[in-house]
């Protein structure tokens, strides 16, 4: 579905991307994580074809997104990030008018465009139908972003910092959406996020760009396996807290509860996450030490 | 996998949509007080000039000012909004991102030139009838000959194919939307005193009469004066003439030009288009505000 080889992008003397390497199959939710400024942004829009790389070789959906075709644009969706566009439209006449350009590319496995009833109601804008853009919240907004990427019912959608902005409710149901396009469209999906929870709720796989290049491709469990060299536990006893790290967790909480003594109550297990480590790499990073960044997170996963 | 290839009803549906995108902007346009403001207001400005000059006679042609000026200006307002007014919603709209999803929709962009056409090309008419229908119930004598309204017809027509790429080329390369006042605004004002729209054009320098008459603007204003006043007046334009062929041949120019130019510089716009660009207009508006 896409494939990416030494992909390098280069603004004036700085180097943004200096070899990114990655493919994903058809159906995969794949999650483009890293730090603010890593590059996330470019490499989506080189894939999107909004924008020119420096050198690589980038294959989506068969074609170069550089020189891509019509055909190919209504086989992908992108979900951009309104702001103030279509201030006197509303959601209906909008979802219309956009989702009309599809209709020609239509297939009998994928008819489109998907009828604006049904998107609305999808991302739960079926209220707000026929009010006017102009007078929607950010969150709404964002909402109608979304619909307005997945109106071709594509094959591959691409989101940037989709979420970003968004309260817990609103990006719990943004995630349903997301689960809901894997699961019955079997929709193939890229995003980029800098929130490690969001990119462990909702891909298979997760990449993670740093220092211009992919540091770390895998799922995220196995990834935070291999992150995880302590496992913390917790448990309270006599009405007192207790917290002890360990590598063997398993014996350790095996002693713990055949110990004489009071009963172990509210046991909790937890092992150091992915977390722990990507949050020192974004730290690093920040700091202006990406280099230092990626080889100390290297060295953990 | 599906096939990549567009099927040939594509191009011609997404030109269709685009229509319907105009005249859907048209529709809100005219909903909008904004809107109906900016009409209202410089049909006000226009009317209100001739109506307090509504009895200077205009030298010795037996007419009064307003059967004079109000063809030239109407041939003013025509052009200045059709060049404003596609200036300014390109360079709006490629800030706020409409341009930016029309490129992410197969087709989009042929259907946002589309829509873009539609929508300046039919803002003439509440233009052209703000002023046209107070200035027939204020004053006499506008119309010499009923054939002018034929007359009429061809020369916005021309003149809107002369004009609107004008206006798309300008919001083509503006850098930003506070940037049309300068790149767009400012030409079309210093155009709008030299091309004979408030005194005749004789009144000055050769070399700016030359440039003047360069510009479509001037040739608008002359088209309209043809199709308004009598042939008694035409002694009063340069050469004692309506040169109706030069204007056509002037008009026609500029809407060749126009067709070959306009489309380039868009292409170019809309390559430049990504995300990042709009996040960082976006960035640099709020800025702007506070």
């Amino acid at each position: 579905m896409i494939e990416v080889r030494d992909l390098r992008m280069r603004y004036g003397d700085k180097d943004v991307l200096t070899s990114v390497e990655f493919s994903i199959e058809p159906g995969e939710v794949v999650c483009l994580l890293g730090p603010n400024g890593a590059g996330k942004t470019t490499t989506i829009e080189i894939l999107e074809g909004f924008r020119e790389r420096s050198a690589g070789e980038v294959t989506v959906l068969g074609e170069d997104p550089r020189r891509a075709s019509e055909a190919w644009r209504a086989r992908t969706g992108v979900v951009l990030q309104s702001w103030r566009d279509h201030p006197r439209w509303t959601p209906r006449t909008l979802l219309d008018q956009v989702g009309g350009y599809y209709a020609p590319y239509a297939t009998p496995d994928r008819p489109r465009p998907v009828p604006t009833d049904e998107l609305l109601e999808v991302v739960g804008l079926d209220d707000l139908a026929d009010q006017k853009i102009a007078t929607f919240s950010g969150g709404q907004r964002r909402r109608l972003d979304v619909a307005m990427g997945i109106v071709g019912r594509p094959e591959l959608l691409f989101l940037d910092e989709p979420t970003a902005g968004f309260d817990p409710q609103a990006r719990r149901e943004f995630h349903h959406v997301v689960h809901r396009l894997a699961d019955l469209e079997h929709t193939t999906i890229l995003l980029t996020t800098h929130d490690l929870d969001e990119a462990e709720k909702l891909a298979d796989r997760v990449l993670i760009l740093a220092g211009g290049r992919i540091v770390a491709d895998d799922t995220a469990e196995q990834l935070a396996l291999r992150a995880a060299l302590e496992v913390e536990v917790k448990w309270t006893r006599g009405g007192e807290r207790f917290v002890h790290s360990t590598a063997d967790a398993t014996d350790f909480v095996r002693r713990l509860l055949t110990e004489p003594g009071e009963p172990v109550v509210d046991l909790e297990v937890r092992r150091a996450s992915l977390e722990d480590a990507y949050l020192d790499l974004v730290q690093r990073h920040e700091a202006g030490q990406s280099d230092e960044a990626v080889r100390a997170f290297r060295e953990v996963v | 996998m599906s096939s990549s290839t567009s099927p040939a009803s594509a191009l011609p549906h997404a030109v269709r949509l685009g229509m319907r995108r105009g005249w859907t902007e048209f529709v809100l346009s005219l909903r909008s007080s904004q809107d109906q403001w900016f009409y209202l207001f410089t049909a006000f400005l226009a009317v209100g000039y001739l109506y307090l000059r509504r009895d200077t006679p205009v030298d010795d042609t037996g007419l009064l000012l307003p059967s004079v000026a109000l063809p030239s200006i109407l041939g003013g307002l025509v052009a200045f909004g059709l060049v404003i007014g596609p200036a300014y919603s390109l360079a709006m709209e490629k800030e706020d991102g409409t341009l930016l999803r029309a490129k992410a929709v197969p087709n989009g962009l042929v259907g946002y030139f589309a829509g873009q056409l539609v929508l300046h090309s039919s803002s003439l008419v509440p233009q052209t009838i703000a002023v046209l229908v107070p200035s027939f119930l204020l004053f006499d004598n506008l119309m010499a000959h009923p054939s002018g309204w034929f007359t009429i017809v061809w020369v916005l027509a021309l003149g809107l194919l002369a004009t609107l790429p004008i206006g798309m080329a300008i919001g083509a390369v503006v850098p930003g939307v506070q940037k049309v006042g300068m790149w767009g605004m400012l030409p079309v004002m210093v155009l709008a005193g030299i091309s004979g729209i408030f005194y005749p054009v004789q009144a000055l320098w050769g070399w700016v009469q030359v440039v003047a008459q360069v510009f479509p603007m001037y040739w608008l204003g002359l088209g309209m004066r043809s199709a308004f006043l009598p042939d008694s007046y035409v002694d009063a334009e340069i050469g004692g003439s309506w040169r109706t062929l030069e204007t056509i041949a002037v008009l026609g120019a500029w809407a060749v030009v126009g067709a070959l130019v306009a489309p380039a510089l868009l292409r170019r716009m809309s390559r430049r288009q990504s995300g990042s660009q709009v996040a960082a207009a976006k960035e640099a508006a709020t800025q702007w505000v506070r």
